[in-house]
């Protein structure tokens, strides 16, 4: 099966064997409990230690800035209902295209009394800054708005909105998942008060993630126990993932530049044959950044996910929407507020390239890609 | 004889992952890295297989249905949801919780916090043995008791409580029942076929398997709802969001399968390893076992040296790595609040160690510990004034000590 050309970067990443080394004695002969006052203990926590100043160094912030989590969902979790609960009377904002691991979350403090405001985009998917700040006029607890998007890659401008946020006395958020190791990351520079990160989508392991988070924030922890990670993140650390999302991130450090040229050639490449057959490009306009490794696109009247079937049959790993979604057959939420129409947002196919991608196997999928297209365009003809 | 030191001698704190269990992970680290969410190729197909296998693994090792397990970032969150999630969802019938003094923080510090958002609660003291007394527990609940949480094996004590009968109490009452399991897999056999039980956490990393991983099991019939914790792409049935970590699911699995196949002969070697480090141990003078030592986990031994100064103690066994109170609260200089629920003074809290023994535990450490902590033990009396006093036959409680 693993013959297959992987082409699904932004849904997870392989593990780097260079992290996988790194983490090898954490998953074999070094195995204390991070609390235990022992020499295994004391050497799990020395390598925490260690790894948090790898992630910070990544991304432009204080060693003490870094709450380890399971994971992005669960940064994302910690900072949606950790912020907003210390601010019972403020709404809680977010834009139309965040990733389900902030809407949830802003939804289910709905419960807790908060209201939801939700922020348009434009059609190239920008959050749309005057809609922001009519948003802001009522008393706003936390903005939400994610640094990169997980399936078109447009990039928003978080500085400008932080600024705007700041201004308004409401915290700032931005889920940087899909940004880390894609484009360069600045916890300072962005100005905002929290940033959720996954080590998985950087050729790290599963199961580790942070939230990098301003001390001065006032919040309020998700899990409740041990009192790991100063009282914000209760449980014994899995230090083989946390070592590895910090050898990942040591690579991504010293390697950034060199990857984004690379899978930003093949995007550039694959866009190019892309418009030769007819293809619509979401978000790709001169002057809208995204990342370079992302192209999310469709054909007209072709379905995407007899598409993404029929390239899975020719050996490419593709995905029809986000991971956590491709369960599901509704038109991609982002693409709808944009003001995709539905018909088209349910062709869209997500490309995304990453560490192993080689211009070969891109020349062989646009081949592949054309012949398919041709065929389904026949069956469709006949079933007409 | 030749021990390697120090001597790993703290198996309730963290087990060392089982090569088998590494060996299983490491194809999920390696060339199997789908999603499991990833319905649209191959790659997310085999992660998804991988990781339904291994819940059927932690199913049957508690006689549960797959479909009842819940996987989870460990027992922490585990606890966290299973409390925070059924006294919220059914918080219409009443607000009070039930729980013991003894308890693991994460059960504890989860129901302060539900006490802070408008739920009362009561702390049972346990007897002085650890265990619970089942009338007092039946009186402490109410007719507005809407979840008891008790543990299986206390994580300090290792003592085993009488889940069953005190599960009928909760059914007869109507209340949801909680059992915080995490100590208990692999060392006592658990079968939820039977147990009068609505919930319980499961963790990896005490059973040889990985951190990084745990589970909750939510009974189906009758069925328990809860409130989800953790949101997103709903995955586990929108019970608990968040892309699963393949390997360490895998892991978990293949430790819990381990247990399941070995843990009886595991269990009979391990008891006789920790019989005979407490005969090595139990005819020095002034010792006390805490917890009752026949309902009890066969790897667990829980002493206290009177007239010892608990830091200079740990100090002094360095050879050997051991756990002076729970791994989570050992890094605060407090004595142990199980300890001083069973009623023990601050002073044997505190000259507490905690041995637990584990799989690669072996006859020859066990002599070695013996030894060193004998020799360790009389030294440390030597320097101690307190000791003095007491083999002058002084009674120390009668003693007016000077403010200074």
């Amino acid at each position: 099966m693993n013959s297959a050309v992987y082409l699904d970067h932004n849904g997870t990443t392989a593990l780097d064997p260079r992290v996988l080394q790194a983490m090898m004695p954490y998953l074999s002969e070094q195995q204390g409990n991070a609390t235990s006052r022992h020499v295994f203990g004391r050497g799990a926590r020395q390598a925490i230690d260690h790894a948090r100043e790898q992630v910070a160094d990544a991304v432009g912030a204080h060693p003490s800035q870094v709450i380890f989590t399971a994971g992005g969902t669960e940064a994302d979790n910690l900072a949606i209902c950790g912020m907003s609960a210390t601010r019972p009377d403020g709404q809680i904002a977010m834009s139309a295209i965040e990733h389900p691991a902030v809407t949830r979350p802003a939804f289910a403090m709905r419960v807790r009394g908060h209201r939801v405001a939700v922020i348009a985009v434009d059609h190239v998917g920008r959050v749309e800054k005057n809609h922001l700040d009519a948003i802001l006029e009522k008393p706003t607890a936390l903005v939400s708005v994610m640094l990169a998007n997980n399936e078109t890659g447009v990039i928003q401008d978080i500085a400008g909105i932080a600024e705007t946020t700041r201004r308004h006395g409401a915290y700032m958020h931005t889920d940087a998942v899909q940004g880390l190791g894609k484009i360069k990351l600045d916890f300072t520079a962005l100005n905002v008060h929290a940033m959720s990160l996954s080590a998985h989508k950087i050729n790290g392991p599963q199961g580790a993630g942070a939230l990098v988070l301003d001390k001065r924030v006032d919040i309020q922890p998700l899990l409740h126990g041990g009192g790991q990670e100063k009282g914000l993140r209760s449980g014994t650390e899995n230090v083989a993932a946390i070592v590895g999302f910090g050898a990942a991130c040591e690579l991504i450090r010293h390697e950034l530049v060199q990857r984004t040229g690379a899978v930003r050639q093949l995007r550039d490449q694959l866009e190019l044959g892309l418009k030769a057959l007819g293809a619509h490009i979401f978000g790709a306009a001169s002057g809208n950044e995204r990342l370079p490794n992302t192209s999310f696109f469709a054909f007209p009247e072709i379905e995407g996910e007899t598409l993404v079937m029929a390239l899975d049959r020719k050996g490419f790993a593709v995905a029809s929407g986000s991971a956590c979604s491709s369960d599901s057959t509704e038109p991609s939420h982002v693409l709808l507020a944009m003001g995709v129409e539905p018909d088209m947002a349910r062709g869209a196919i997500r490309v995304s390239f990453g560490t192993g991608n080689t211009s070969e196997q891109l020349e062989t999928f646009l081949t592949v890609l054309e012949n398919e297209l041709q065929r389904l365009k026949r069956l469709t003809a006949v079933a007409v | 004889m030749s021990v390697h030191t120090p001597i790993y001698l703290d198996y309730s704190a963290t087990t060392p992952t089982d090569p088998r269990v590494a060996e299983a992970m490491i194809p999920y680290l390696t060339q199997h890295y789908g999603n499991p969410a990833s319905r649209s190729h191959p790659f997310g197909w085999t992660a998804e297989k991988a990781v339904e296998n291994a819940r059927e693994e932690v199913a049957k090792l508690v006689n549960a249905d797959p479909r009842e397990i819940v996987w989870t970032s460990g027992a922490t969150e585990s606890n966290n949801l299973a409390i925070k999630g059924a006294a919220h969802f059914y918080s219409g019938k009443g607000k009070h919780i039930v729980t013991i003094q003894t308890e693991h923080k994460a059960v504890i510090d989860t129901v302060r916090e539900l006490e802070r958002v408008g739920f009362e609660a009561t702390y049972l003291a346990p007897e002085s043995n650890g265990l619970v007394d089942l009338e007092k527990f039946r009186a402490a609940l109410r007719p507005d008791t809407v979840l008891a949480s008790v543990m299986l094996v206390n994580n300090e004590i290792g003592v085993i409580q009488d889940i069953e009968a005190i599960g009928n109490i909760c059914r007869e009452q109507g209340v949801i029942f909680h059992v915080d399991a995490a100590q208990a897999t692999s060392k006592v056999a658990i079968d939820l076929e039977k147990l009068p039980v609505d919930l319980m956490s499961f963790s990896a990393h005490k059973t040889y398997g990985p951190k990084g991983i745990g589970a909750l099991y939510v009974r189906r019939k009758p069925r328990i709802r809860l409130e989800a914790q953790m949101h997103g792409g709903g995955h586990e049935r929108g019970l608990r969001s968040g892309t699963l970590a393949t390997h360490q699911i895998v892991g978990m699995g293949e430790a819990f399968r381990i247990a399941r196949e070995e843990m009886e002969l595991e269990n009979a070697r391990i008891r006789r390893l920790r019989d005979r480090l407490l005969a090595g141990l139990q005819d020095i003078e002034e010792v006390y076992v805490n917890g009752d030592i026949k309902q009890r986990v066969p790897h667990n031994l829980n002493i206290s040296f009177n007239y010892v100064e608990g830091e200079s103690l740990i100090m002094a066994v360095k050879d050997i790595a051991v756990s002076s109170g729970s791994a989570c609260t050992s890094a605060s200089l407090e004595p142990s609040y199980v300890l001083r629920a069973l009623g023990r003074s601050d002073e044997l809290a505190h000259s507490s160690i905690r041995f637990t023994i584990g799989r690669f535990t072996t006859e020859e450490e066990i002599d070695y510990t013996i030894d060193l902590m004998r020799k360790k033990i009389g030294k440390l009396r030597e320097l101690s004034p307190l000791w003095e006093m007491y083999q002058d036959g002084i009674d120390l409680n009668s003693v007016q000590w000077a403010a200074h």
